[in-house]
């Protein structure tokens, strides 16, 4: 009897030191959230991005300077960029069970909300979007939580709006993926466009994953316009409303928001896509260019949507930790602004390492990033657009704006 | 007399074409869960991805046959490749049949309990083709695009309308026709149709009188993959090749069915044109037709607008479900 008493004694306390040494092991590794939607409408989108973020804390790990020789580990989940319920319980998962010190994601606008809302500000994690830009998100109640490195929507309609004034187009039609990230940015256009002297002949929603889009593009071809322009995405309803436009011959000229802009577009639609404009969130200068030389090394296709902004919103996430000198959660929300704005020593893909030797020794740093980050307002990118006309089958920059 | 030529013009255009090819589209994918349901006696959710794995089991060979110079231009190559597909599809849909379904067959468990295993098929399916052909968008179509084009038609014609006739819609409603009609040829006239026939009216029955139930059972998976396939490969010439869509396709499909009246081929058929037709022209803005037609409306002239399209078609199932469960045919009532 007293054997088995001892054995269970030994027993136990073998075990509690197992889970000691586990729990030691897990103090190196510090996990962040890559909540994206990988499965869903823009499920093309998401691995490129989600690799893009991954990179990031690559090159964190690999410099060895983080805090005290802790690794950064990204947890991927999955958002959906649909289903509020399903994000949230995503974003539970990673918060509760994953125990994430801070949150990458989310993509969608409406998930994004949802997410952050119902989980990551009440539980006080910081949450940094790559991608979701409905004006609304500049409005939330939330306590300093929730950045993003992509710009509002507000501003894009403003400059969608110039380019087609600049143009003298007056009179347009316009469809927008029914969600809030269509919504918001077909709002935020029709205001700026209508104060501009221009007018909308129609501005009608359109289902993402839908089979069949005439009666859609029906309705627009009634109403008529100089040209139609599109807030939608280029693997979704939005290629399906250009390509059906095209092949009835109600639209021969198109105007696109972010979301659209994807090479698969061009393959898909062709030489009817010439004369195409649109507008994209983009940077040029050596953040960019750098951007595209650390991707290409860690084996990444550096072109392509929100894979930079990605990248810079698990940079910042682990710059900000630095700064904070911990991991923990409340600590990091007070540091994001101050390493992604000036003053300091700008900082590029590919230079994190100096980043986190630099804030060590108590210097500050600006992260610059692939994306030029500028954090304004309430923590979002003040965002470059890039004007783009499609010629002979390409994407051509006319100018930033 | 003019003016009435173009109002006609412009609503065949934006309402009888586009209607027509996808009604085609969704009456072949509904005479699929409605022959699977006659026969076998449940909702086959899986059959949106089955739809997908046949085409891109299609695209697979047809990319490789484009990549050999084999083509029959200006048909598109993917009719070449057609029976491979339709042949990989029959082959996963005989092997889940043994894996799945068989299983529930003997116990003779409930239809509901059926369903929910087509579910999990409907998964594994998914997770097939995202996994060989990923989950993007797929361009296949090669060949002649249009039959007629809206500028070479105002040219042609001299009316201010254009209509546009492409050869994937017309490959669509000729193969929609020559399938059904082969189909119900089987149906009503071989001996294995027949067989189905009686095994669908009364399963009992026509195990007594000899009818090999492993036949019945594997000629429906046949009959069902090939159609699956061929919706699939007709729906990706005229649009294109998304995993995504094709699973969301389901909805319009089991609308259509029910509407129909499930278990009744010919059902399918108009279930899948009435679906289609209402979709477009209710949500059509009539003014330029009407102005054509010397009124002047002043509005955009629209019952409905577009983003209630889905709405339309289940407002239809519900008013058919309340008034004739058994749809338009009188097939059976899904319990």
């Amino acid at each position: 009897m007293r054997s088995t008493i001892r054995k269970a004694l030994i027993g136990s306390a073998g075990a509690a030191a197992l889970l000691a040494a586990a729990t030691a092991v897990q103090a190196q590794e510090v996990k962040v959230g890559i909540l994206l939607g990988y499965t869903g409408p823009i499920e093309s989108l998401t691995p490129a991005m989600a690799d893009s973020a991954e990179l990031a804390l690559k090159e964190v790990n690999d410099s060895g300077m983080f805090l005290n020789g802790e690794t950064l580990v990204g947890v991927r989940a999955d958002s959906t960029c649909i289903d509020s319920a399903a994000a949230t319980a995503a974003g539970e998962r990673l918060i509760n069970s994953d125990s994430v010190v801070a949150i990458m994601g989310a993509d969608c606008s409406g998930v994004t909300t949802a997410v952050a809302n119902n989980v990551a500000i009440p539980n006080g994690v910081v949450m940094i979007s790559p991608s979701a830009t409905s004006p609304a998100l500049s409005t939330i109640e939330d306590n300093g939580l929730f950045f993003r490195t992509a710009p509002s929507d507000a501003r894009q309609g403003q400059v969608l709006t110039d380019i087609l004034i600049s143009q003298d187009i007056k009179n347009v039609a316009v469809t927008y993926t029914n969600n809030d990230y269509g919504k918001g940015l077909s709002d935020s256009f029709a205001g700026a466009f209508e104060a501009a002297g221009g007018s909308i002949s129609i501005n009608a929603p359109h289902e993402d994953g839908k089979g069949d889009y005439s009666a859609e593009v029906g309705a627009l071809a009634a109403a008529g316009g100089d040209l139609l322009v599109v807030f939608g995405y280029a693997d979704q309803g939005g290629v399906g409303i250009i390509r059906s436009s095209v092949e009835s011959g109600a639209f021969d000229k198109f105007a696109l928001g972010d979301g659209m802009f994807a090479e698969t577009l061009i393959e898909a639609i062709g030489d009817d896509l010439n004369g195409t404009v649109g507008s994209v969130p983009w940077s040029e200068g050596e953040g960019a260019d750098a951007f595209v030389a650390t991707a290409e090394a860690g084996g990444v296709d550096p072109d392509g949507s929100f894979r930079r902004e990605s990248y810079d919103a698990a940079a910042l996430i682990a710059l900000a930790m630095q700064a904070a000198g911990s991991t923990d959660r409340a600590a990091i929300k007070d540091h994001v602004l101050n390493v992604a704005n000036a003053p300091g020593e700008k900082i590029l893909p590919g230079q994190l390492g100096k980043a986190l030797e630099l804030i060590k020794a108590g210097q500050d740093v600006d992260y610059v990033g692939a994306t030029n980050v500028e954090l304004i307002g309430p923590g979002e990118a003040a965002g470059t657009y890039r004007e783009y006309v499609v010629e002979g089958g390409e994407y051509k920059t006319v100018q930033f704006r | 007399m003019i003016e009435f030529l173009n109002a006609l013009v412009l609503f065949s255009n934006f309402v009888l074409v586009p209607a027509l090819a996808y009604g085609s589209q969704l009456a072949l994918g509904a005479l699929g869960v409605t022959l699977v349901f006659g026969i076998l006696r449940f909702a086959n959710f899986a059959h949106g991805d089955l739809m997908a794995f046949g085409t891109m089991m299609t695209i697979l060979v047809t990319w490789w046959l484009q990549a050999a110079g084999i083509g029959i231009d200006p048909l598109p190559t993917a009719l070449l490749a057609l029976p491979f597909g339709i042949a990989a599809a029959i082959l996963i849909s005989l092997f889940f049949d043994r894996a799945v379904f068989a299983f529930y067959r003997k116990r003779r468990s409930a239809a509901i309990v059926v369903v929910m295993a087509s579910i999990g098929v409907m998964f594994m399916l998914n997770g097939i083709v995202r996994f060989v052909i990923g989950p993007d968008d797929q361009r296949f179509a090669d060949g002649a695009r249009f039959i007629i084009s809206a500028r070479d038609f105002k040219t042609m014609t001299g009316l201010d309308e254009g209509l546009t006739i492409r050869l994937p819609v017309l490959i669509t409603v000729i193969v929609a026709v020559v399938v059904v009609a082969a189909l119900f040829w089987f149906l009503q006239k071989t001996r294995t149709g027949k067989a189905m026939r009686a095994y669908s009216d009364n399963e009992d029955l026509a195990l007594l009188s000899g009818i090999s139930p492993e036949r019945v059972v594997a000629v429906t998976w046949i009959i069902a993959a090939s159609l699956a396939t061929i919706a699939g490969v007709l729906y990706g010439l005229d649009k294109s090749f998304k995993p995504f869509t094709y699973f969301q396709l389901l909805l319009p499909i089991f609308a259509a069915a029910i509407v129909g009246g499930i278990g009744q081929p010919v059902g399918a058929i108009v279930g899948g044109f009435v679906i289609a037709f209402s979709e477009v022209m209710v949500t059509y803005a009539y003014k330029r037709v009407l102005e054509y037609l010397s009124f002047e409306p002043s509005g955009l002239v629209q019952l409905l607008s577009t983003e209630y399209k889905f709405a339309v078609s289940f407002v239809i199932l519900v008013i058919v479900l309340l008034i004739r469960p058994t749809g338009i045919f009188k097939g059976r009532v899904l319990q």
